[in-house]
């Protein structure tokens, strides 16, 4: 089975808080939250820290791969079949995303992807995976 | 301070109604509210307290108070999407503990049905809501969210399809008992995982139904609980532990597989002073087999991972398994008013209790019994509300 993706992406809502994350997407970056203070990484990206409430959180480049935590095909209701996955980055936190540019049915847990951005319905485009 | 034995649920009423397409949601909601304070024996002028959530509409206790005629010294719209009726339900009880009011009245009620809603379509809340422009874009919806946590659960554990089939075929034995539930046809394993695939790896029977209506009940303090179960020669049901806990992605840092039930079951277990064996019937929330599977994990029935063995062979049956879970067919075969599910867990339970449920799938001298919510999504961020309630 081969199913690819062609659906029609809803852009994202811009806000001053996620601002830079969608910039930097628009760059070919995937840029994740660091707290300078307790030092953990997290996603999705807050100005405050949701580990030590601290504000002291920056950007850091991620390196754009990881590995499937869980995944799902959604076939029926739906034009065209898509597959919504959390990946695991290698910095260690997982995010919501689709799987894309491969054979939906082939998708495991625990393979290892790599990030590709794809454009939006009128927005900014997002980062999105594909089997490394 | 604790609510055990400060409150009890002297009404409870379940639209019959699966499909209102001549009926406006306020409607539904008095048609509720007059439905159980007759099964209280109370009128609406008893009702000094009022609880709703985000499915009534306008600003829900405003609106709802000035279209039914209630006078109120408390009212709460706590929303925790299913959940919330559950959450309802310990909050008036805590009111009523602290005298904020005295008989307090819990509505829901919807029509996805008639407006043509489905799990396979995209809910929005609202442009200021922090996670969905990271999540919006990938196309996240009910059955896929749900779906993921099956298919990690399948992974870490080994679970089975045929084992959360089980779970599906348990209802269907009890919903063809209820004259009112949309599906009564008893169906097995192999015709749950015969039928289409809808997310990986749920299938079509592993999801509840969408249904319009509605159901109420009525918290009152335990003299007005007494005095009303003389006159109705039944039970008197007391609240006598409630917890409730969100659960959301922890920054990133996920365990999909665990559910906010893991905490709010602890507390209700513990303000109860009972332990999971010892409860006799367990309303739990069933918007997806999946849903029912962790939080019986999460409640402590079996260990974490052992859900798919401990749900297998009938072992969710009344009468022959050894924890009978909604007996009315659940969101899975009976209803699903509003896509909100809590509303019909309570009132099973309180059938229980009161020995009112279908002879059928009644629990012999049933004294001690749990309803289990769980609100917003399982693969996102939820909310769990337990509730434990023992017949006097």
């Amino acid at each position: 089975m081969n199913l690819s993706q062609e659906r029609k992406i809803p852009a994202p809502t811009v806000n001053p808080e996620n601002k830079a994350f969608f910039d930097g997407a628009a760059q070919g970056k995937l840029l994740i939250k660091k707290c300078n203070s307790c030092g953990e990484v997290h996603h999705y990206p807050r100005a405050i820290c949701p580990f030590c409430f601290s504000d002291r959180t920056e950007w850091r480049d991620a390196k754009g791969t990881g590995t499937i935590y869980t995944y799902s095909v959604l076939r029926r209701g739906v034009p065209v079949p898509y597959c919504i996955a959390y990946v695991t980055l290698d910095e260690g936190v997982s995010m919501l995303t689709n799987i894309v540019d491969c054979d939906l049915g082939a998708v495991r847990i625990g393979q290892k992807v790599k990030v590709v951005f794809k454009p939006t319905d009128g927005g900014p485009p997002v980062p999105m995976f594909t089997p490394a | 301070m604790t609510i055990k034995g400060k409150a009890c649920l002297v009404g409870a009423y379940e639209h019959p109604t699966r499909k209102a397409e001549d009926k406006s949601v306020a409607q539904l909601h008095a048609e509720v509210a007059k439905g159980a304070l007759e099964d209280a024996g109370l009128s609406r002028r008893d009702v000094d307290g009022y609880f709703c959530a985000g499915d009534a509409p306008g600003l829900g206790p405003l609106s709802m108070a000035d279209y039914m005629g209630l006078k109120l010294r408390h009212m709460e719209s706590t929303d925790t999407g299913g959940s919330s009726y559950l959450i309802h339900v310990a909050h008036a009880a805590q009111a009523i503990a602290a005298g904020k009011c005295g008989v307090a009245l819990v509505t829901l009620a919807g029509r996805p049905r008639s407006e043509g809603s489905s799990g396979t379509q995209p809910r929005s809340w609202g442009a200021a809501v922090p996670d969905a422009p990271f999540e919006a874009p990938y196309g996240i919806v009910t059955t896929n969210s749900y779906a993921m946590v099956a298919m990690r659960h399948m992974h870490e554990f080994g679970t089975t399809s045929e084992q959360l089939a089980w779970i599906k075929v348990a209802a269907s034995h009890h919903a063809q008992h209820n004259p009112h539930a949309m599906l009564r046809e008893v169906v097995t394993v192999k015709e749950v995982l015969d039928s289409p695939v809808i997310a990986d790896p749920l299938h079509r029977l592993d999801c509840c139904v969408v249904s319009d209506g509605g159901g109420a009940l009525i918290v009152a303090r335990p003299e007005v609980a007494k005095s009303l179960a003389g006159q109705k020669r039944r039970p008197v049901v007391k609240i006598i532990g409630a917890g409730e806990a969100p659960k959301g992605q922890n920054g990133g840092k996920l365990d999909l597989t665990t559910s906010g039930a893991a905490w709010s079951g602890a507390a209700a277990f513990e303000e109860a002073g009972v332990r999971p064996a010892d409860i006799q019937y367990a309303s739990i929330y069933d918007s997806f087999t999946i849903t029912v599977l962790v939080q019986i994990e999460d409640l402590g029935f079996c260990r974490k991972g052992e859900g798919g063995k401990f749900v297998a062979d009938g072992n969710l049956i009344s009468g022959t398994g050894k924890l009978p879970f909604n007996t009315d067919g659940g969101g899975l075969c009976n209803n699903h008013p509003a896509n909100r599910g809590g509303m019909t867990k309570v009132i099973e339970a309180v059938r229980q209790l009161r020995g009112e449920a279908h002879p059928a799938v009644q629990v012999k001298n049933c004294g001690l019994a749990l309803a289990q919510g769980m609100g917003g999504q399982l693969g996102t961020r939820h909310g769990s509300a337990t509730l434990i309630f023992e017949r006097e």
